[in-house]
């Protein structure tokens, strides 16, 4: 055990901070759920990239910076303790940029990979269907080979596919083998939103704005090389890309901190309001305790990762974990805000331009998006404690 | 940076799990529970021919020369068989204390000797504590007075045994008279012994804790498999699975904070106390969990005495309030996350 960061983590520490004091934006962006705010978080992700700074993880010849994980925990600490915007290409980047570089070919990590760093092209998660929530399994929505053995046809819904109608692709599962059922027969496709035969329909949010989708598919015609992974075998890359995204990658502690480090803040400013309710000061020490447990749970993770463990049910800790945190802590902040809580941003007494608001409606959905957490309660249960189904 | 143990360090730690799994049986803990001492001679002899009296005495008196990282994995161990005996406190506690005195002390060499072969048990005292654990049964007693530290023979000081519902818990009020002869330290240095025991007793107590908790989600699991109710094992409904996942969760995410405080104490590092302070909490939430959701899925038999669950449940009790209480180490939180200019956020997780 050595806590202590070398001179190249540290060198490069300094060289996130510097570039960032220099590049942040001086006005916070639109929320990324308008159309205006997508593209103005899409010209800032641009300049990460250009900087080699969007994607640190992954190898330069595909856009990335070929930094390892201890080196992605410091940037994930710098860029969200400057309060930088979030990421707008998270489901790419994040979700389906691991499950490519795992199972892609050459040519399909070439092909999407840079772009997607360079968020030339936006992605979007097709998992869920009216009937397929939380037992994804029960997925109907086709993809099905042409005589030709040339492109697929799909057919069918996806739905709450965030920011769907700004994005450029998507990604999901589809029932290859129309016999099939539960998580037999699926396959993975990456399909372009534009392609004839798609129609997206926005869902309002809680926050108001269209931030995510249905999305139909017509017989819409996907080519071949589009699958991603052996046909048949999309359950199993799904379950890949699921495991990263409720482990460490879409949820890097660091912004969880900054959240913590913000509503001591606000504590701190409004004490007289605030200590009228003793209990708020413990659950302003939970946000500092809870959020330093996370950082430091990754930090051991990947230490582990790095001694080659690999990571299991565990993951499913992350999500419980983060989401319930995040929540609470929001909670404390409406809490602390008091009548002040209910303002929107455009309200001329609104505390930090609403921004408490904003975030507490968005750790609303955290228990439930990415496996629900009861869901998460079951896997920890079954796959890591063994009890029975 | 490197935030894992090594190879050697885990497996140190198999061994010792291995030792106590058949020398701190469940039955054995019940049969020393029935004794008066509360003590087996037979035990510590057991743990001192192993090594584990001599673990953190230095390697030139004797010992192995241990540090506290390693410790986190030790007393995760101690707790996880819950074992009747204050092990920690003389083969960490007092061993950590006597060794951060001068060289020239004179009695410095003698106690180190003897604690690592075994020959000697040490109680401590300390402010936080109103009552000293395994005061009767202790040879030697390092007692707290004003900024001063006295050393005290067993027949200097007089006990007052106070029962307690873990019956492998030996705790006693102790009265007895300073006096420059008993004095080992004083001033600033008798200050640093203090705040030294109180950061050494909790983490102590912090790693037991987690081991405990441990203990009561694994007897959890055994029992919710097997027990069956409406025709099949209660282990596969979901409220009790649920139950069980959230004591996994609060594991998962202790144990990281115990090892950052080890680490802290370890490199004696400026903010060890606020390490510590995280650690104790998040390690006593955890074993509180684990019991309450221990005994509801035991159902009425956790309620039995005959029921192993209740030894694990009643040390995770006692130990919860010992070397400071979740009220104590929140106030140490607060002092420093609260204050002006304090470092938080993203970036300061391992700044010395």
């Amino acid at each position: 055990m050595d806590l202590a960061y070398t001179p190249r983590q540290k060198a490069f520490r300094a060289e996130v901070r510097a570039w960032l004091a220099d590049n942040l934006p001086r006005e916070p962006l639109e929320s990324y759920d308008t159309r205006e705010g997508f593209e103005q978080h899409r010209a800032w992700e641009r300049k990460l990239f250009d900087a080699r700074l969007s994607m640190v993880i992954w190898p330069e010849h595909l856009g990335g910076r070929g930094c390892d994980l201890i080196e992605w925990l410091i940037f994930e600490e710098e860029y969200y303790g400057a309060g930088a915007p979030m990421r707008v290409n998270q489901n790419g980047q994040l979700l389906l940029g691991p499950t490519l570089l795992e199972f892609g070919t050459e040519e399909q990590k070439q092909r999407f990979l840079p772009r997607m760093a360079a968020s030339d092209d936006m992605w979007a998660q097709g998992w869920s269907e009216p009937n397929a929530g939380s037992d994804m399994a029960a997925i109907t929505s086709k993809a099905i080979l042409s005589a030709d053995g040339s492109h697929y046809v799909l057919n069918g819904q996806k739905t709450w596919s965030t920011r769907a109608i700004y994005a450029d692709w998507l990604f999901g599962l589809f029932r290859s083998d129309p016999a099939s059922s539960r998580h037999h027969g699926l396959s993975y496709m990456a399909v372009p939103l534009d392609a004839e035969g798609i129609t997206i329909r926005p869902i309002q949010a809680l926050n108001g704005k269209q931030a995510f989708a249905e999305v139909f598919f017509d017989d819409v015609k996907v080519p071949v090389e589009n699958r991603i992974g052996d046909e048949g075998q999309g359950w199993h890359v799904a379950m890949a890309t699921a495991g990263f995204e409720r482990g460490l990658l879409l949820r890097s502690p660091a912004r969880f901190q900054y959240t913590a480090r913000r509503l001591v803040e606000l504590y701190n400013s409004r004490r007289e309001i605030a200590d009228r309710d003793p209990s708020i000061r413990d659950a302003v020490l939970e946000a500092w305790a809870g959020t330093e447990a996370y950082a430091l749970s990754a930090y051991h993770t990947v230490g582990r990762l790095n001694k080659g463990a690999k990571i299991g049910a565990e993951a499913s800790t992350n999500k419980i974990y983060w989401s319930e945190l995040d929540l609470k802590m929001h909670e404390t902040a409406m809490r602390i805000l008091s009548a002040y809580g209910e303002l929107t941003a455009d309200a001329p007494q609104a505390v930090d331009a609403g921004r408490w608001l904003e975030g507490f409606l968005f750790a609303q959905a955290g228990p439930i998006y990415a496996g629900t957490n009861e869901i998460q309660r079951n896997i920890i249960a079954e796959r890591m404690l063994g009890l029975p189904k | 940076m490197d935030f894992t143990f090594t190879d050697d360090q885990l497996t140190f730690r198999e061994a010792v799990s291995r030792f106590l799994m058949t020398e701190a049986a469940p039955e054995a803990l019940r049969e020393i529970w029935e004794t008066d001492a509360g003590r087996s001679p037979a035990l510590r002899k057991n743990l001192a021919e192993q090594g584990l009296t001599a673990l953190s005495v230095p390697e030139d008196c004797g010992g192995l020369g241990m540090d506290d990282i390693a410790w986190s994995l030790m007393t995760q161990e101690l707790g996880y068989y819950a074992i009747p005996d204050s092990l920690a406190d003389t083969a960490y506690v007092a061993a950590g204390l006597i060794s951060a005195l001068p060289a020239e002390h004179p009695q410095r060499a003698e106690w180190l000797e003897r604690i690592a072969e075994g020959s000697i048990r040490i109680a401590v005292g300390h402010p936080v504590n109103p009552l000293v654990a395994d005061a009767n049964p202790a040879d030697l007693l390092l007692l707290a007075h004003g900024d001063e530290v006295h050393a005290l023979a067993r027949n200097q000081v007089e006990v007052e045994p106070n029962p307690s519902i873990d019956l492998s818990r030996r705790v006693a009020g102790v009265s007895w008279t300073p006096g420059a002869e008993t004095c080992i330290a004083s001033g600033e240095q008798g200050k640093a012994l203090q705040a030294r025991a109180l950061n050494l007793g909790a983490l102590s107590v912090a790693g037991q804790l987690l081991g405990l908790t441990q203990r009561m989600l694994d007897l959890s699991v055994d029992y919710v498999a097997q027990r069956k109710q409406f025709g099949k094992p209660i282990g596969s409904f979901q409220a009790v699975k649920h139950h069980l996942a959230d004591v996994a969760t609060k594991i998962e995410f202790a144990k990281p904070v115990l090892y950052r405080a080890a680490y802290a104490v370890a490199h004696n590092e400026a903010g060890a106390d606020l390490q510590v302070s995280h650690a104790k909490l998040v390690c006593g939430e955890a074993a509180l969990l684990g019991a309450r959701k221990g005994i509801q899925v035991h159902g009425a038999m956790g309620y039995t005495w005959e029921v192993d669950l209740q030894m694990f449940m009643k040390r995770a009790w006692a130990l919860d309030a010992s070397w400071g209480d979740a009220a104590f180490h929140k106030a140490r939180i607060a002092d420093v996350i609260l204050a002006d200019g304090a470092k938080l956020g993203p970036g300061h997780t391992f700044e010395d």
